[in-house]
């Protein structure tokens, strides 16, 4: 088995004419944590939907796990179901009990017996303390709560890959820390992570590495603590400094 | 006085009429909501060819008379080998016929559904079809209670067209009752009460079914 859990080579993607990705390379070891960063608008959910083509790449080779996400005989649907994705606006299904969030994927997409399914979904929501919530409604919890159900429902699928696409920039800044803490407790376990966000905390203490993307193009990558203190650029800089004063007017 | 009475001594012979009249559009409520089910999402996912025959079916049963399709299927099938009895018929009629409108109702209720449930759903492996079945359908009937209710009642009033291929429900038990009483007035102001009443009634349902039906915690009005 290849070290790397994920690579993507001259990736270009868009929608209509509009070209937002012009030719993304990066790569994700196994168990590690890789941040992305970059200004609104520069391609990052774009990004992370190719990788398991919840937006179809233009060009450009995407292998997860060793298979090979871009190609045309790909299946898609085993692909996704072992990569987990956690949306911005959390994107459970209202309708079900939280229980049944997680059972739902892992009875339809993974064909366990109902019965399995509970135990497991149970044992996560243990673990990330959401227990309590087990047959409430994700309406009827707070934004940081539902975030962290949806991280449950990703993790339930035991994705090589978690894909998390600003998990924290919906909530207020109260409700920011507990799901920021389920990500810290995520990452100690060694799950490979590919995380979209400008909480500089978690990519200084938890990231193995910080990529920048801007317009499309990846600008800066390396270690997350030399690039937010002693960063080369002046592009590089302007960017942090922005972030930072967004994350502490926020 | 002698016409209040008159009213009351024909209601148990319409009651029975009604009885029909409701077995009528329940039936075909529930063979329109059936097929309805499956219409609208093949207008939508489907691949071109059954898309269009989806969209065809549905403008075609909008775009003609109902009654010029029960006259159809009553006296028209029979040549090409199919004879159906007339309350068969008139089921058939009505449930193709409201099938259209409910997978149009269905259709703009699921466009209600924000893409990111999809997005979600597909994210977690399932197919389009288990992102339809579990997902996407279930919050859409939900949004389209007070338009189906609407359906309904349209349904149990133009249930009456039956009455012209003879099926003895509530309309034609009233044309019944006019010929040997020869009292059209009473016993037509009777009918409409009747039917009236039931629809009123089942328009309460929607209330009822909204709020049994309600996701908990969307009363916060959150997204
Ligand atoms: N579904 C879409 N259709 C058309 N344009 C889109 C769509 N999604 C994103 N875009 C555009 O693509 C660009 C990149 O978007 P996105 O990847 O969401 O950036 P980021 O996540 O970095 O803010 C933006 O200009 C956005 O307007
Ligand atoms: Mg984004």
């Amino acid at each position: 088995m290849t070290p790397r859990v994920l690579v993507v080579e001259g990736l270009k993607a868009g929608y209509g004419d509009r070209v937002v990705l012009r030719g993304v390379s990066l790569s994700v070891k196994r168990g590690e944590k890789v941040v992305i960063m970059g200004p609104s608008g520069s391609g990052k959910s774009t990004l992370l939907k190719c990788i398991v083509r919840l937006v179809e790449p233009w060009a450009g080779r995407i292998v997860l796990d060793g298979e090979e996400v871009t190609s045309n005989s790909a299946d898609l649907r085993r692909i996704r179901a072992k990569t987990g994705f956690v949306f911005q606006q959390y994107n459970l299904f209202p309708h079900m009990t939280v229980l049944r969030n997680l059972t739902l994927p892992l009875e339809v997409v993974k064909k366990l017996p109902k019965k399995e399914a509970e135990r497991k979904a149970l044992k996560l929501l243990r673990m990330l303390g959401l227990e309590e919530f087990a047959h409430k409604y994700p309406l009827q919890l707070s934004g940081g709560q539902q975030q962290r159900v949806a991280i449950a429902r990703a993790l339930a699928m035991d994705p090589v890959l978690l894909l998390l696409d600003e998990p924290t920039s919906a909530l207020d800044p109260e409700l920011r820390y507990e799901v920021l803490e389920t990500l810290f407790e995520i990452a100690r376990q060694g799950r490979s992570m590919l995380i979209v966000t400008h909480e500089l905390d978690f990519a200084e203490a938890a990231a193995d590495r910080l990529i920048l993307l801007d317009n499309g193009v990846v600008i800066e990558e390396g270690d997350p603590w030399e690039m937010i203190h002693n960063p080369r650029t002046e592009r590089t800089k302007r960017f942090l400094v922005k972030i930072m004063r967004k994350s502490i007017s926020a | 006085m002698e016409w209040a009475f008159f009213i009351i001594s024909i209601i148990p012979d319409l009651i029975k009429g009604l009885l029909t009249t409701l077995e009528i559009s329940v039936t075909s409520f529930i063979m329109g909501l059936a097929l309805a089910v499956m219409l609208a999402p093949a207008r939508i996912f489907a691949p071109r060819p059954i898309s269009l025959i989806a969209r065809g079916y549905i403008e075609l049963l909008r775009g003609t008379p109902l009654l010029v399709q029960l006259l159809l299927i009553y006296f028209g099938l029979p040549s090409v080998g199919i004879k159906l009895d007339a309350y068969t018929a008139c089921i058939l009629a009505i449930g193709l016929n409201s099938a259209a409108y409910q997978a149009e109702i269905l259709r703009g209720a699921m466009k209600s559904i924000p893409e990111t449930q999809f997005l979600a759903a597909e994210s977690l492996g399932m197919s389009t079809a288990q992102a339809y079945r579990y997902v996407v359908l279930p919050q859409a009937l939900r949004v389209a209670i007070p338009a189906l209710v609407n359906e309904f009642v349209t349904l149990i009033k133009e249930s009456s067209l039956a009455s012209v291929i003879g099926v003895v429900e509530l309309t034609r038990r009233g044309e019944y009752l006019v010929a040997y009483t020869f009292r059209a007035l009473e016993v037509y102001v009777a009918v409409a009460l009747i039917y009236f009443v039931v629809c009123a009634l089942a328009s309460q349902a929607t209330r009822i079914l909204e709020k049994k039906l309600m996701i908990p915690g969307y009363e916060r009005g959150v997204t």
